[in-house]
């Protein structure tokens, strides 16, 4: 194929989605159907649609795990779950909602929406963000692989040694968990660069910074967050691999070792990672609720500084899950201190969303509730998180229920409710049709009862002393029926996810054309149809404010927005690069088509580790040349994309 | 106002250094590289700060090997920068001799890293101190050995023909990885070679 030249002046021009060039980009930019579209696709709506759906099953098998251990505690003495079983499930439920389901569905969200947010026609990698959803899905499968040879893990998600070492845990199960959160970190590595160089390099011309939505500033600060914590976890499970396979002592005290070691490493990636999948959920509801409100966000600048903080703070309070491990007091006040300021940047938002409530005109739909349920929630676990901020009540209440009432508190509430008040917002634009606002109350007010009448009285349970990772209790210690209620909440609650899925199905079908702008939001993915074009924009968009749809009614600055005027750029697939700070145009990008290469290596990779796990080293050399082929073909340079110096043309 | 929005403007296309997007995805993969490291000698620090015999168990190590390998190693980032230099002009010999003496440089630290290996009285399973010394210099040396397969591949390509004065985006980011791990030997050499005389 010729080559493109070094220089181009583009054309600018006015287009819109029915004209014959939109057809040509069409053709450019369509990944052909059928399954061999489907596995080489590239097409940041697919991939973002994919982490969606996979991410939700992984939300009911970890319910399915949450539903028999409360079958098992509904009652005392019951004998549904052995022991063993029960560790299993509460590990695997653990394990399956932090890593498989609460930060691969906000990537999922970002992958769809940021292009469409910023004006681009994908992401920076393209093939990379291919990758990292493959090796996303395999790693959940070699997680869950230890299932079905009835061993899964079972010491507890944050998997403390000397629990987890071989001498008290022998058996696969551990090492299946250490290799699989190995191969989940380069998914959610490449994952975090890819948004960071996305966010920095493809805004439309004129978005600066200071006017990208705040879902943006969520997911790029939960995206650095992740830059620098992943790799402490997969060291982490590296070390203790090494421990318990090869004989090392990093973990073990007869060799010189610290058990206390896996404590930090863990927690400095554990304590940023909450905060990486709490901030995107905050930033949806900092985009989608204020248009429930008819009003722009109060306090963009505050919001996006306080985004940023609490980032920047979380790094630095990874010790206070490590109160009761006999630290010297010193450290203990520095860090119960620092965990007590980090509210503050919270508080900034949550003001800042009652603001927008207060001022605004709300429209109660579906979204909003759940919107507006996520705030009462986040007060809730907030207030509770600062008392086990306090070291002489954390005493108290660690390993009580208590702290699995604050985790869902936390989790459900920040995660959870905004995740289902995003998919009613953006559902119409992935699809083109409505979500059904009947079944959507009855979604959330189900939802919103059963996860209080559900997680509420486990901290009354904490307060009587209930334990947590117990599989059954006697009777006669008061705990009967706040077990029982709790119970019978959580299948209220799950009966709400149900209708959720329901809704999604019958929707999807039967739903209301949605056509652009259903709420007439200020965003730039409403300027496109539902579902948008695989080209997303058929001109690169040149932004003036904040708010670009709403520009007719807003005050703003010199220069308005123009969305079906700019950059044709349509020589292949292509979009505009943009200076990081300005947005101002800065080269024309050549973006790689579907391939193949993405799904190999993830492949390799997995069949990588697999050999690990069972010490076939002539396995993990063939992976590893594989990876290797793959790699080259991959990035070899190509004269379509500018990667090689132009020849002169004949 | 709207002419000034749209005023044309020549942009350069397609992977042009600074403006190439994997120039950027290169600097964000060497800060999370650049973590794995600081988590490897934090973890480091921790266990000799907790223990409670002599740290490093059996003497501090010597200098013979580790020296000659770091200057080494230096010597080839300033290898490499020359040869990118070379690239940069449209010298493709440049391009390829600069290369491939860092190549052999690299080779070298990994050939004296591995007698360095070998001379050790104790094994990776002896205690805490060698399970730490074997992990993170192994980490490095397999960073290195990526490294020099970026190194061969660059020089591939260059010999293909690829490269010229005004396309040459993966040498620039191949080089910068190569300088990242030149750099994290620093530190690592540090950590193990000199804070042990500090102490
Ligand atoms: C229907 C909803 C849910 C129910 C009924 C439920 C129930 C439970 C139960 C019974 C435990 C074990 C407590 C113990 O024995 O210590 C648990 C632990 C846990 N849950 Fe949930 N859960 C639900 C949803 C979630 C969600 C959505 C998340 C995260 C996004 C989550 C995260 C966790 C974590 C991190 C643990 C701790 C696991 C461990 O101790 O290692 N849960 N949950
Ligand atoms: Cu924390």
């Amino acid at each position: 194929m010729a080559s493109t030249g070094a220089f181009r002046v583009p054309i600018i021009a006015r287009e819109t989605d029915s004209s014959p060039i939109a057809d040509r980009l069409d053709r450019t930019w369509r990944t052909p159907a059928g399954i061999f579209g489907w596995l080489v696709s590239v097409d940041h709506k697919s991939i973002g649609k994919r982490y969606l759906v996979t991410a939700f099953l992984f939300l009911i098998m970890g319910g399915i795990e949450a539903a028999v251990m409360r079958a098992q505690l509904i009652r005392p003495n019951q004998t549904l779950l052995s022991p063993e079983a029960y560790n299993q499930l509460f590990t695997m439920h653990g394990v399956t909602m932090i890593f498989l389901y609460a930060m691969p569905v906000l990537s999922g969200f970002s992958n769809y929406i940021w292009p469409l947010m910023l004006g681009s026609r994908d992401m920076a990698f393209p093939r990379l963000n291919a990758f990292s959803y493959w090796t996303f899905l395999f790693a959940g499968c070699f997680l869950y692989a230890s299932f079905v040879v009835g061993r899964a893990p079972d010491a507890g998600w944050f998997n403390y040694v000397p629990y987890a070492s071989r001498e008290y845990d022998p058996g696969i199960n551990i090492d299946d968990y250490a290799l699989g959160m190995i191969l989940l970190g380069v998914s959610g590595t490449v994952g975090a660069i890819n948004f960071i160089v996305t966010l920095f390099r493809t805004r439309a011309p004129g978005m600066s910074i200071n006017r990208v939505p705040m879902m943006v500033w969520g997911t790029l600060t939960a995206s650095v967050g992740n830059l620098f914590a992943i790799p402490a976890v997969s060291l982490a499970f590296f070390l203790l691999w090494l421990d318990r396979q090869f004989g090392a002592h990093f973990y073990d005290v007869t060799g010189g070792g610290q058990p206390l070691l896996w404590q930090h490493l863990f927690w400095m990636f554990g304590h940023p990672w909450v905060y990486a999948i709490v901030l995107p959920a905050m930033g949806i509801v900092s985009d989608a609720l204020p248009v429930f409100c008819r009003r722009p966000l109060v306090g963009y600048t505050a919001v996006a500084l306080a985004t940023i903080t609490t980032m920047i703070l979380g790094f630095g309070v990874w010790v206070h899950h490590m109160f009761a491990t006999g630290l010297p007091p010193l450290s203990l006040s520095f860090f119960s201190a620092a965990s007590m300021v980090i509210v503050i940047p919270s508080a900034v938002a949550v003001f800042a969303w009652i603001a927008t409530i207060w001022t605004g005109r709300p429209v109660f739909t579906t979204a909003f509730l759940f919107f507006a349920g996520f705030i009462f929630v986040f007060v809730v676990g907030g207030v509770s998180g600062f008392m086990t901020a306090a070291v002489p009540l954390d005493w108290q209440l660690t390993d009580t229920y208590f702290v699995v009432a604050h985790i869902h508190y936390v989790l459900i509430g920040i995660n959870v409710f905004p995740v289902v008040g995003g998919i009613y917002y953006w559902f119409p634009k992935m699809t083109g049709k409505l979500l059904n606002e009947t079944l959507g109350r009855w979604n959330f007010w189900l939802m919103f009862a059963g996860f209080n009448i559900g997680f509420f009285p486990m901290h009354i349970a904490g307060l009587l002393g209930m334990p947590r990772r117990i599989y059954t209790y006697p009777d006669g210690l008061g705990w009967n029926t706040v077990n029982l209620i709790t119970s019978l909440g959580a299948y209220l609650f799950a009966i709400g996810v149900l209708l959720f899925v329901i809704n999604v199905f019958r929707s999807a079908k039967f739903g209301r054309v949605a056509g652009p702008n259903p709420w007439d939001a200020p965003y730039l993915e409403w300027s496109t149809p539902s579902p948008p074009p695989a080209y997303n924009f058929a001109v690169i968009p040149t932004i003036g404010s904040r708010y670009p749809l709403w520009e007719d009614r807003l005050e703003h600055g010199p220069t308005d927005s123009y969305v079906d005027q700019g950059y044709l750029l349509n020589r292949g697939r292509e979009t505009v690069g943009t200076t990081a700070l300005d947005a101002e145009p800065d080269v024309v990008l050549e973006m790689p088509g579907d391939t193949i290469a993405p799904l190999i290596l993830a492949i390799a990779l997995v069949a990588l580790i697999c050999a690990a796990l069972f010490h076939a080293w002539w396995g993990v050399g063939v992976a590893a040349a594989v990876t290797f082929i793959a790699a080259v073909a991959w990035l070899w340079p190509e004269a379509r994309l500018g990667q090689t110096k132009e020849i002169a043309r004949g | 106002m709207a002419d000034a929005t749209f005023a044309p403007q020549a942009l350069p296309v397609g992977s042009k250094g600074r403006h190439a997007s994997g120039w950027w995805g290169m600097i964000a993969l060497i800060v999370s590289e650049g973590a794995l490291f600081a988590y490897l000698i934090f973890s480091y620090f921790y266990i000799a700060s907790q223990a409670h015999d002599v740290w490093p168990p059996g003497g501090r190590p010597h200098f013979w090997i580790a020296v000659p390998g770091t200057i080494i190693l230096i010597v080839g980032s300033f290898t490499a920068r020359y040869a990118e230099r070379g690239i940069e002009r449209g010298n493709k010999p440049r391009m390829l001799a600069g290369m491939g003496v860092t190549l052999v440089l690299g080779i070298v630290f990994l050939l004296l890293q591995g007698v360095e290996w070998r001379g050790k009285p104790f094994t990776f399973t002896s205690s805490a101190y060698s399970s730490l010394y074997f992990t993170v210099t192994g980490f490095h040396m397999l960073h290195v050995f990526i490294g020099l397969l970026i190194i061969i591949m660059l020089m591939i390509w260059t010999a293909f023909d690829y490269f010229g004065a005004r396309r040459h985006a993966a040498a620039s980011i191949g080089a910068m990885y190569w300088h990242f791990v030149t750099v994290v030997w620093i530190a690592v050499f540090s950590t193990f070679y000199i804070a042990p005389y500090l102490g």
